[in-house]
């Protein structure tokens, strides 16, 4: 296990440099919007109210100070308070969480559950009408809008045919939709991935020598070459989870899903900052904390990962 | 292989043709997909610029007895409306003419501002080294960390939509991808003979990049930013669906897309026209940017 300890401490630095990197973009964001004291006052509040408002949040103080108190605040957990729901802004945000990470694990499963036998039987059947069938459809999975998948979705599958509701949240019936839309980039991705390293599986030497001792195809495939064409397939899956949290935006106001995502759009509509800069700010966590889970996992499976 | 080579080549393929030549065509082969691809970029991009007066109608006169008409040769007011009339009775295949110049304008000067900036930073941080690489490759992977959709909403948010500010963030969106490929080129380069003996007879810093370093990486960067291109359009369309793109009333295909759900049960094509051009675009260009990198610069594949 030598070579463990540097591994994480240099991921986890770089994870920690990115944090820092996102909360500094949020407050110099958050200090370009301008004053907020007008938008938490009625209109007609005096101006001694409002200097006591700005006392009160620390406004009237030196930038740096200000930027001190924000990143403690955020290491507390405190974003502010949401001028729309009028409650703090991370209890407004966590409420809302529950619903994207549902629409994520879902897309997420999905995505895993189609895209790697799609992608070995791509392989296996290399330049048949099914792999280039596959491959096409991958092809426009990764480089069609999402927003305009989702739109199609609901025109054909729900509107047309009826087999599924248009939007909100409720049973098992109304994720599908949602789901296949976000995890189609995924979904794309990891099935070209898995065909392409399964395929540079096959050419190795101990498949050859599997297939010259006479084993059978379905032991070839299930003992030698998933097993090694595993680790590029569990990043690539990782990696888009990651890339899950971004699309659930568009996704989530598409379908009209009650996550994060849409309340992050609607909120800017509100003007209501502090649920805006809690809600960019949770995603960057998470993404960030996926990512680094990812990396470990990574090193865990290929020792040479680690020494690189 | 032969009955795809293109007439002309055929043509003045003398029999005497050297082995080289004949490798180099084989390698310059245009397949049929990517040529239908240019084709069709091409037809966009004139699309673009003629808009003005090639449209059949002008985007933004509203039509009320003429609402929501199906695709039709002689509609309620008359005119031929080919992919039919929107909300407010607006011709949609006007208006998705007109959607082609924000869509290629905005698309194009973001990819200028994002290759120009990534560029610049690629250059530098592989050329300098040291702590100014440790800066911008430590920038870049952190925004690589994050999805730039959320932070595009905010600072839109901000800012106020507008084509300036979509234009820098959706640039600002794409320098990383440039900065890290000509970074590791540059590298490359720096320790190369030609680069030492142009430092020994004195050469500047900005003659070396201009003169020596910029020639060798541009296909590479002709291929990112075809690349970029396609993401740069698919960007600045969701930007404008989720409403903080271009503003209505002009006519963008994110924004019609949007308009357009509302009536997806009774006037399908007013979303789907919009979406099915900007998808094929999508598609086309991210293509067209693949064989151009298998053609040009093999080595990026694993990028």
């Amino acid at each position: 296990m030598r070579g463990l300890v540097p591994f994480v401490s240099y991921r986890l630095f770089r994870a920690l440099i990115a944090l820092w990197l996102v909360s500094t973009v949020v407050f110099v964001v958050m200090r370009l919007s301008g004053d907020p004291v007008p938008l938490l006052l009625p209109p007609d509040a005096p101006p001694s109210e409002m200097e006591r408002v700005r006392r009160d949040l620390g406004l009237d103080r030196a930038l740096p100070v200000q930027y001190a108190v924000f990143l403690g605040n955020l290491l507390r957990g405190d974003f502010g308070r949401s001028i729309h729901f009028r409650e703090p802004a991370a209890r407004v945000v966590m409420g809302y969480l529950p619903a994207t990470f549902e629409l994520a694990l879902a897309a997420f499963g999905l995505a895993v559950i189609i895209a790697i036998p799609v992608g070995l039987i791509s392989a296996m059947y290399r330049n048949s009408v099914v792999d280039h069938t596959v491959m096409g459809l991958a092809l426009v999975g990764q480089s069609a809008p999402t927003f305009f998948l989702g739109i199609l979705f609901i025109l054909l599958l729900s509107l047309q045919a009826g087999l599924f509701p248009t939007s909100g949240r409720g049973d098992w019936t109304n994720l599908v939709l949602p789901a296949l839309t976000l995890g189609a980039f995924a979904m794309a991705s990891i099935a070209r991935l898995t065909r392409s390293a399964v395929l540079e599986v096959m050419r190795a030497d101990y498949i050859r020598t599997a297939r010259a001792k006479g084993l059978g195809e379905a032991i070839i495939v299930a003992k030698h070459t998933l097993k090694n064409a595993a680790i590029p397939i569990v990043t690539i899956t990782g990696l888009q989870f990651g890339t899950l949290l971004g699309g659930a935006v568009v996704t989530e106001t598409v379908f009209s899903w009650p996550g994060i995502g849409r309340l992050a759009v609607q909120s800017i509509y509100n003007r209501d900052y502090p649920v805006v800069q809690c809600a960019v700010f949770l995603s960057a966590v998470a993404f960030i904390v996926i990512n680094f889970a990812i990396d470990l996992i990574y090193g865990a499976l290929d020792p040479r990962i680690r020494a690189g | 292989m032969v009955p795809s080579t293109p007439a002309s080549a055929r043509a003045d393929a003398a029999p005497a043709a050297l082995p080289r030549v004949a490798r180099r065509r084989r390698r310059l082969r245009v397949p049929l997909l990517t040529a239908i691809g240019l084709v069709f970029v091409l037809l966009l991009g004139l699309v673009a610029l003629t808009a003005p007066w090639i449209a059949p109608q002008d985007p933004t006169r509203q039509s009320l007895r003429g609402r929501l008409a199906a695709p039709t040769l002689e509609g309620a007011d008359g005119r031929a409306h080919l992919f039919g009339t929107d909300h407010l009775g607006r011709d949609v295949l006007s208006r998705v003419m007109w959607g082609s110049r924000v869509s290629l304008s905005v698309g194009f000067a973001a990819v200028l501002v994002g290759g120009i900036m990534g560029s610049t930073l690629g250059i530098l941080a592989g050329f300098r080294g040291g702590w100014a690489d440790s800066i911008i490759m430590t920038i870049a992977d952190a925004q690589l960390a994050f999805p730039f959709i959320l932070l595009a909403i905010g600072i839109i948010a901000v800012l106020g939509p507008s084509f300036p500010t979509l234009i820098v963030v959706i640039g600002l969106s794409g320098w990383v991808a440039y900065a890290r490929v000509l970074r590791s080129q540059v590298l490359t380069l720096r320790s190369r003979e030609f680069v030492d003996a142009i430092r020994a007879l004195g050469g500047s810093f900005p003659r070396i990049i201009l003169q020596h370093i910029l020639p060798n990486v541009l296909s590479t960067l002709v291929v990112i930013a075809t690349l970029e291109l396609a993401r740069a359009i698919v960007l600045e369309a969701t930007l404008s669906f989720l409403g903080l793109g271009i503003q209505p009333p002009t006519p963008s295909w994110g924004g019609m897309v949007q308009e357009g759900r509302e009536y997806l049960d009774s006037a399908w094509w007013i979303s789907t026209v919009p979406g099915l051009v900007l998808m094929a675009t999508s598609i086309i260009v991210s293509r067209a940017g693949d064989w151009l990198r298998d053609v040009l610069d093999p080595t990026l594949r694993g990028e």
